[in-house]
Formats: C-alpha cells, sequence, structure tokens
C-alpha cells in the first residue's frame, strides 16, 4: 500500500517556500517543425509539427508503433530527426547533443541506477553541472521533501515500491530544473490503484512548478485526465491535436473517434445535401435522413460516428421522440458494468454499441430482445474518408 | 494399504522423499567426504599438529622465520594482484569497444578470447620464452634494430605476463555479459541529466558492470594464486605453490611446511571468493528489464576506430603469439638464437605419437571418466537442492563448489597423505600408485563447474513439467529419467564438456599424482617434455595435440546443444500452433 503523497497537494506555503528558492523554473515553449525520421524505408515520423505553448501540459497519445515515444525521445535528443527542426524556447536545439539540452526525462523504467543510493541518483545531475556541495545538498533535500521521500534518502532504488521508485525518478529529473519536462509512459509500471494516485501527483506537481511537460502515453484515460492539450498519433503521422474534449467530441477522422473513447462506425455515402436534410446511404443499413447542420458536410464517400452513451435505448414498440433518429435492432449481447449497461446491439448488418446508464430498479434488456436505438442528430458526426 | 504407504500417499508431493533418492544422496555425500573433506581436513590438521598430535601454531612461525617462504608468500600476492590488473587492463577495453561501438569482428575477439583458454598456461609459457625471452624473437628484432632489449619474460615479470595474457578472458567473458545487460535506459538517464564521455563511464556505466568484472578479476586471482605449472616452467621457484610441490617431493611427505604453505593457499583462495561474494551482496542486479533495450551501439570516428582496432590488433597478436609460438617449436628443427625456426621438420609429431601414445589416451580415459562423474554428482546434487527437501541439502552444494577454493597442489598432497598405505581392496596395489586418484582429483576439482551447469539448466525448467509426468503415473525416479533428464540433456553436455577441457589441461595435481610415465596423461607430458631442451620439440607437439583435441571437444558440443536447443524450439513452435 502506498501511504505517502507528495506534499504538494494541499498547496501550502510553509512546504513550497523552501522549494522555490531551492528550485526556479522557467515556462518555455516547444516547436517541432516539419519533424521527419525513417530507418530505412520505414518511416517512423512524418513532418510533426506541434506548437507546445509555455507551462502546457501536453500528451502524446497514440497505439504503439505510432511514433510517439520516437518523437520524445528526438527531444530528448536520444534519436537524429532526419528533416526538420526543433526548437525550445524559441532556440533552435536541433544539433545540440542530449547531455546539454538541459531537457529532463523520467524514463518508462524510471532507469535508477541500483548502484547509486536515492541521495545520489537525485545528486546525479547537479554534481554533472559541478554545483558546489552546499548547493546540491540543499536541492537534493528540498525536492526529496517535494516527492516526500526525505527519510529514505540512504536507501537504495531495490529497496522502495514502485511508486516511490518513480517519485525518485521524478526528483531527480526536476532537481536539475530543466526547461522541459519528458514522461515516457510514467505510470505504466503501477498497478491500476497507484496509476490513478500517481497521476493526480503528477498533474499537481506539473502545476506547482509550472514546467512545460510532454507526456507519452498509450491511454487515452490518462491522457484526457491530465493533459491541457494532446496529440493523437498514428503510423507516424500526427492525427489531430486540441484539448481532450474537443478531440472526443470532434475527432477529425476515423482513426481520432476510434481511439479517443468508443464509438459506433458507419461507413457509407452521403448522397444529398439540401437545406434541411442529409441522406447517407450505406450498405448496411439503407438509407437513413439526418437534419442538416451548418457547415456540414458535402456528398461523397464518408462514415458517421456516434458515441455509445449518447445513445437512447428503448423497447421497440414505445413511443418514439422526433428529435432522435432511430435504428431498430435486436439484443446480441449484454454487459452489466455497474455504472452503465454496456449493450451490442444488431442493427442490419452491424453491431452498434450503446450504453446507458444504470439506476437501481432499472430493468435490462435481454439477449435477443427488440429494441429500437435512438441517436441525437447533433451527436453524429460526418467523418470524410 | 500399510500405514507408511498411506503417510506417503498423502505427503505434500514436494516433501516426498524415495528411498532412492536418500541412497543417492547418501553416495554423493560419501563421495565428498572421502576424496574433498577428508583430504582438505587432513591437510589442515597437519599444518596445526606436533609431533603429539597437539594443537601447535609452530610451523606457521617457522614458515614466517624462512626468508625464501616469506618472499615466496610476497611473491604469490604480488603476482596475482599484478596478473588481475594486466588482465583488467587487456580485457576492460577489449569489452567495451566491442559492446559499445559498431565493431567489425567483434564476435572474432570474443572467440579468440577464449582460445588462451585451451592451451595450459605452461605451455604458452615456453613457446612465450621463444618470442619474449631474453633472446626470443622480438628482443633479438629489437637488439637488430635499436640496440635494446625488454626483459619483460624475466624472473616473476615473466609469470605475471604469462598469466595475465592466459587468464584475462574471465575478466573479458563476464564483463560482456555483464555489459551486455545494462539497460540502455541507465546511460540515457544519465546523458539526459548531462553526463557524457568518460565521466558517464566512470560514474554509471562501469559500476553497473562491476558485478561482472569483480566475479572475472576473483577467478584470475585464485587461479594465478594456484598455478604451479607456469612458475615451475619459468624457474620462478621463490612462489607458493612451487615451494609446497618442491617440498613435498625433495623433503617429504612429513614436512610439515608443504602443509602450511597448503592451508595459506586455501585462506587466500577462499578470501578471495568471500571478498568478491561480499562485493557482490545486493548488488547483483540483472538491469535489463523486460522490453527493456541494451546499450545503443555507436559509430566510432575515423581516429577512434584507428586507435580502437590498433589496440586490438596489438592484443591479439601477443594473446595469439603462445599459440603461434607452439605450433612453430611442434615443426622446428631448431630454434635458438633466432627470429624464426632454421628449418621445419614433421619429426617431433611422429616421435609423440610413436613414444607417447599412450599419454593421449590416458587423457581422454582420465577426463572422460572425472567429466561422467561429475555430470552424474552435478545433475544428483542439482536435482537434490533444486526439487526436494533434504536436510542439509544445501552442504551438499557448498561442499561441492568449495573444490573452487582448493589449489591443486593442495588437493594432492592431501590424497598422498590420507591414502598413503591405503591398498585397493583385495589386492596389494597401493591406491597412491594407481591413476584413479587422478581422475578423482579431476572429477573433485571439476565438479562447481559441471554443477553450476547442471543447476541452471534445472533452474530454467518449470517444475509443472516434472507434475505432469507425476500425475499421469510416473514415479519420481521414473520422472528423473524420462522427464527431467531428457530436458537438462543441453545443460549436462555443457558441463561434461567444460569438466573434460579444463581437467585435460590441469597439471598441478597431476604433477604429484602420477607416480609413472606409463600412467601420465598429456599435460603431464608435455611438462616432462618441456624439462629437457631437446624435449620442447616434441612437447610442443604434444601440447598441439592437445588443443586440438580441446577445439574439437568444444566444438562438437556446441554443434551437439545448437542442434539440441533447434530442436527444443521446434518442439515447443509446434506445440503452440497445436
Amino acid at each position: 500500500m502506498e501511504t505517502m503523497t507528495m506534499n504538494l497537494a494541499d498547496g501550502s506555503h510553509e512546504q513550497t517556500a523552501p522549494l522555490s528558492k531551492a528550485i526556479t523554473l522557467k515556462k518555455v515553449s516547444v516547436e517541432c517543425r516539419g519533424i521527419g525520421l525513417a530507418y530505412g524505408k520505414t518511416e517512423v515520423l512524418h513532418d510533426i509539427n506541434l506548437n507546445i505553448v509555455p507551462g502546457e501540459f501536453f500528451a502524446l497519445l497514440g497505439p504503439s508503433g505510432s511514433g510517439k515515444s520516437t518523437l520524445l525521445r528526438l527531444i530528448a535528443g536520444f534519436n537524429r530527426r532526419q528533416r526538420g527542426h526543433l526548437l525550445v524556447d524559441g532556440k533552435d536545439i536541433t544539433g545540440v547533443p542530449p547531455w546539454k539540452r538541459n531537457i529532463g526525462m523520467v524514463f518508462q523504467n524510471y532507469a535508477l541506477w541500483p548502484h547509486m543510493t536515492v541521495w545520489d541518483n537525485v545528486a546525479f545531475g547537479l554534481v554533472e553541472r559541478r554545483l558546489d556541495k552546499a548547493a546540491i545538498r540543499a536541492k537534493v533535500g528540498a525536492v526529496l521533501e517535494l516527492v516526500g521521500l526525505s527519510d529514505y534518502a540512504q536507501r537504495r532504488p531495490n529497496q522502495l515500491s514502485g511508486g516511490q521508485q518513480q517519485r525518485v525518478a521524478l526528483a531527480r529529473t526536476i532537481v536539475i530544473e530543466p526547461q522541459v519536462l519528458l514522461l515516457d509512459e510514467p505510470l505504466s509500471n503501477l498497478d491500476k490503484k497507484l496509476r490513478v494516485q500517481m497521476r493526480q501527483e503528477l498533474l499537481s506537481l506539473q502545476r506547482k512548478l509550472g514546467i512545460t511537460t510532454i507526456f507519452v502515453t498509450h491511454d487515452q484515460e490518462e491522457a484526457m485526465t491530465t493533459a491541457d492539450r494532446m496529440a493523437v498519433l498514428d503510423k507516424g503521422v500526427v492525427q489531430q491535436i486540441g484539448s481532450p474534449s474537443a478531440l472526443f467530441d470532434y475527432p477529425a477522422n476515423q482513426f481520432v473517434a476510434g481511439f479517443v473513447g468508443t464509438v459506433n462506425l458507419i461507413h457509407g455515402e452521403i448522397t444529398h445535401v439540401n437545406g434541411e436534410t442529409i441522406r447517407f446511404l450505406s450498405p448496411q443499413l439503407g438509407e437513413i435522413s439526418l437534419p442538416s447542420i451548418p457547415d456540414g458536410p458535402r456528398p461523397g464517400k464518408a462514415s458517421i460516428s456516434f458515441r455509445p452513451h449518447t445513445v437512447q435505448v428503448a423497447v421497440s414498440d414505445a413511443q418514439r421522440g422526433n428529435e432522435y433518429v432511430w435504428l431498430d435492432g435486436k439484443v446480441e449481447l449484454c454487459e452489466f458494468l455497474g455504472e452503465f449497461t454496456r449493450y451490442r446491439v444488431r442493427v442490419g448488418d452491424m453491431l452498434m454499441t450503446a450504453d446507458q446508464a444504470h439506476f437501481s430498479g432499472l430493468p435490462q434488456f435481454q439477449p435477443g430482445s427488440c429494441v429500437g436505438l435512438g441517436v441525437q442528430p447533433s451527436q453524429i458526426r460526418y467523418l470524410m474518408s | 494399504m500399510s500405514f507408511a504407504s498411506i503417510l506417503r500417499f498423502y505427503a505434500p508431493a514436494h516433501t516426498r522423499l524415495s528411498g532412492r533418492l536418500l541412497l543417492v544422496a547418501a553416495v554423493v555425500a560419501l563421495f565428498l567426504i572421502l576424496f574433498l573433506l577428508l583430504p582438505v581436513g587432513t591437510v589442515i590438521y597437519t599444518a596445526f599438529a606436533n609431533e603429539r598430535g597437539g594443537f601447535t601454531l609452530g610451523h606457521f612461525s617457522t614458515f614466517f622465520d624462512q626468508s625464501l617462504l616469506r618472499e615466496s608468500f610476497y611473491n604469490s600476492l604480488a603476482v596475482s594482484l599484478a596478473s588481475v590488473a594486466v588482465a583488467s587492463l587487456i580485457a576492460v577495453p577489449l569489452a567495451y569497444f566491442t559492446v559499445r561501438f559498431e565493431f567489425r569482428g567483434a564476435l572474432l575477439i570474443h572467440t579468440l578470447g577464449v582460445l588462451p583458454l585451451i592451451m595450459p598456461p605452461f605451455v604458452g609459457a615456453v613457446a612465450m620464452q621463444l618470442i619474449f625471452g631474453r633472446s626470443g624473437s622480438i628482443n633479438l628484432l629489437l637488439d637488430d634494430w635499436f640496440g635494446f632489449g625488454i626483459p619483460i619474460m624475466d624472473g616473476l615479470t615473466g609469470v605475471v605476463f604469462v598469466e595475465s595474457i592466459h587468464y584475462f578472458p574471465f575478466i573479458l567473458m563476464n564483463l560482456v555479459v555483464a555489459l551486455r545487460n545494462i539497460d540502455g535506459a541507465m546511460e540515457e538517464a544519465a546523458m539526459n541529466l548531462g553526463a557524457t564521455g568518460w565521466r558517464l563511464f566512470f560514474r554509471v556505466i562501469f559500476p553497473l558492470a562491476m558485478p561482472g568484472f569483480i566475479a572475472g578479476a576473483a577467478l584470475v586471482f585464485i587461479k594465478v594464486f594456484d598455478d604451479l605449472g607456469t612458475p615451475l616452467v619459468l624457474g620462478a621457484t621463490n612462489m607458493l605453490a612451487p615451494q609446497a610441490y618442491l617440498r613435498i617431493t625433495s623433503v617429504g611427505l612429513e614436512d610439515p611446511l608443504g602443509y602450511v604453505i597448503s592451508v595459506i593457499m586455501i585462506g587466500f583462495s577462499i578470501l578471495a571468493l568471500w571478498l568478491s561474494v561480499r562485493m557482490l551482496k545486493g548488488r547483483e542486479y540483472a538491469t535489463l528489464q523486460k522490453g527493456g533495450n541494451a546499450l545503443q551501439r555507436r559509430k566510432l570516428s575515423r581516429w577512434q576506430a584507428l586507435l580502437a582496432y590498433g589496440w586490438i590488433a596489438v592484443v591479439l597478436l601477443v594473446v595469439l603469439s603462445p599459440h603461434l609460438g607452439i605450433l612453430l617449436l611442434s615443426f622446428a628443427k631448431v630454434w635458438s638464437y633466432s627470429v624464426l625456426p632454421d628449418a621445419y621438420t614433421l619429426q617431433h609429431y611422429t616421435t609423440v605419437l610413436s613414444d607417447s601414445g599412450s599419454m593421449i589416451g590416458n587423457t581422454l580415459l582420465y577426463c572422460g571418466l572425472a567429466a561422467g562423474l561429475d555430470v552424474i554428482f552435478g545433475t544428483a546434487i542439482a536435482y537434490l537442492i533444486l526439487r526436494t527437501s533434504l536436510p542439509g541439502r544445501q552442504l551438499l552444494d557448498f561442499a561441492a563448489s568449495a573444490a573452487l577454493a582448493i589449489p591443486g597442489v593442495v588437493l594432492a598432497i592431501g590424497y598422498l597423505r590420507l591414502f598413503k598405505g591405503v591398498n585397493i581392496p583385495f589386492t596389494d596395489t597401493p591406491f597412491t600408485a594407481t591413476w584413479v586418484l587422478i581422475m578423482i582429483a579431476y572429477a573433485i576439482r571439476r565438479l562447481p563447474y559441471a554443477l553450476r551447469s547442471c543447476m541452471a539448466a534445472l533452474q530454467q525448467m518449470h517444475v509443472s513439467l516434472e507434475e505432469a509426468a507425476e500425475s499421469l503415473g510416473a514415479t519420481k525416479w521414473r520422472t528423473i529419467r524420462r522427464v527431467v533428464v531428457p530436458l537438462m540433456a543441453g545443460g549436462i553436455l555443457a558441463g561434461f564438456v567444460t569438466s573434460f577441457i579444463t581437467a585435460a589441461v590441469e597439471l598441478s595435481a597431476t604433477i604429484l599424482l602420477a607416480s609413472s610415465e606409463s600412467q601420465a596423461p598429456m599435460s603431464y607430458g608435455i611438462y616432462l617434455y618441456m624439462q629437457s631442451i631437446a624435449g620442447r620439440g616434441p612437447g610442443a607437439a604434444l601440447g598441439v595435440l592437445a588443443v586440438v583435441i580441446v577445439a574439437l571437444g568444444t566444438y562438437a558440443s556446441n554443434v551437439i546443444v545448437e542442434r539440441m536447443s533447434a530442436r527444443n524450439v521446434q518442439r515447443s513452435a509446434q506445440q503452440s500452433m497445436e
């Protein structure tokens, strides 16, 4: 059990005063301009353009192999880009070696040196910077207090729990007062309960220090709960950049729609658009009429998508409100998840997902029962393909 | 159903010990007691006993009163430490260059690095005298060209030179493994925090590889401290091992000083092992985690490449010189006071094959039997330790491994003393006059290697494979025969080969235990030949034959082990497809 918490959470001034004296961090911007990287013929990163503003908590989200870690390591200086430029605080650092960048990185497995104590691990970067002993002592002491590990200074990393090791790795990185903090899947080595706790601690630490932070993860929940903005990567290409809610509500393409949250996707074609209706033809469902929206889509190949939790599930002969578009189907599977019940409903040739919020006493639809799925037009997104 | 069989039926599987396993344990224990603990105990007892059998430190004060013995003590210590230092100088850059950089021929270097191990150091010593000695090739050339020479083969310096050339692979191989196991993120984290170049190496990389280095260095120390052949061949008798040998052979078995020297040698071996274990305690970090990457290889710049390849070329030339020298010597008609032999001949090989064919046969016989005993005992001990709850089973492991700390000379002295006047049952032949003790000395001395190998093989095998066999009706004994031993076969074979080839080059116990020339194995034969100038040629030829036999054995075992593991991979691939 983790019983310690970081001292930051309460934000009291007595505790932060010595820290701000010992450690000062400047908010800087990070900019990627047209960065590209290929190993042989495999393109790992393609024309990456990002503009991360000072003090931002920015997430790089993507499946494994999407190039997100490569991009992070490139910012740290471990991978060499082949095209493009990397600017930190407006200065081009493309050719600067890792040890001169002053960009702190927390590694996925923490990479704590087992032959050094916690104190020596944290002091390492300061020793490399040839600080005098008194300054090192003050800074290491302050940062260990910040992460709540003052009593563990003389331990070895392998005598610490996973959460404590994570804190040491963080302390070791921020003590050098880096311009930017990079986190490579920082929570993936922790168990689920600890992960949520550390996530909150990370966020409050970042807010307290105000340091520009870039955070790599494959877990959309992690990215959405912590990041100010995020970039979704797939196959080395940035698919979309924006705030978590913007990406969730207005995905730019099928990949983002499917990767950020759960989604129902119907492939087909928009055959007709006029001032009042949009006609959407799909092989599975036939033609559906939808109310038109301002700046709506143009005719052509497209998909429509909507989130499971926006779908109404009703018995098929119930009265149907005309603010919904109704699809008829048959329940195939019913999963009770506590907060809601997830139905897999066969509509034509397709399986749709519908989540119904659960309240005690609310009956569930059994597999085999015929239901109507009500989709609110305002929740439908058109994704051109 | 009897009460006992009910008990046995309900006892947990792990704690059930069949009578046969108990018998096996008893045989192993008896062997270790009779041929390791009792002989060594006798040596220690004799060193501390006065004429009436009471305790005395008198022999030790006699030892330190004699200036020759005092000098020998310091010499042995100095030579061992210096050899560790020189071996490190050779091994550390080799390991680092080849693991750390994109380096052509890294595999070649790691393979060549093993070569010195398959030739006894004392054989190499003769060749190195011809090459590096006062009137050797190098010094003749230097004298011709520049008018000076390097007396590197003189006295103790020569011993250090030969030993470090011979034993540096212990450090190289351990260090390479340790370096390869370092997680690349460890290095990147240091770079990220501002470390680079030498500071990165000395603050992060070398400390992380330290366990490998220390393990190798301790082995080198022990090997050099115990080595008898090299100092004898080079005439540096003012060291401990030669003194013990000379005491026993010239003064006799009753001279207590030989036993005092033995106790001191055991003490230092144990001290070195203990120090290395102590320094490694809590530091055995398997730093490369699942999914982690090893250290990134870097490209060498033009100047770095020139320097690195240059250094490696020089080192390889020196390392291989004893082998080249022996080869030349075995074909040389006359090689004296000249850079290269004056004329070549096959005469030495025919001499050796006609005169000493029995020595080759003896080596194959003794080492084959010894290695066979080693893997049988190794498998038994490994099974008893890892798969049963036999009380005191750790003692078996401890006793078997303790052989590492017992120098060959000491073991031989112990045998001579313990079995003095004991005849082989039902005959009048004394034990000490047969080759049996040579073979058993080999088996005892190489048992730790075979045991490690068998333990590793059994540890990798999941216990559920045995439980499956038992649940299908196989008894413990049949499970061992039908499942355990076949699955361990690769490790057992590796253990056999290691025991065999290291026993084939053993000299320090052999030299005391070989009572007649007809019983002598090759290593002793080479030593006898090398005593005289005229014998050098045939000695070298016999040396070449020994190297060829050892190399063939190593190669064959590699092929077999690879085929076996390939078959296992295939089998598991089929299983996963089904």
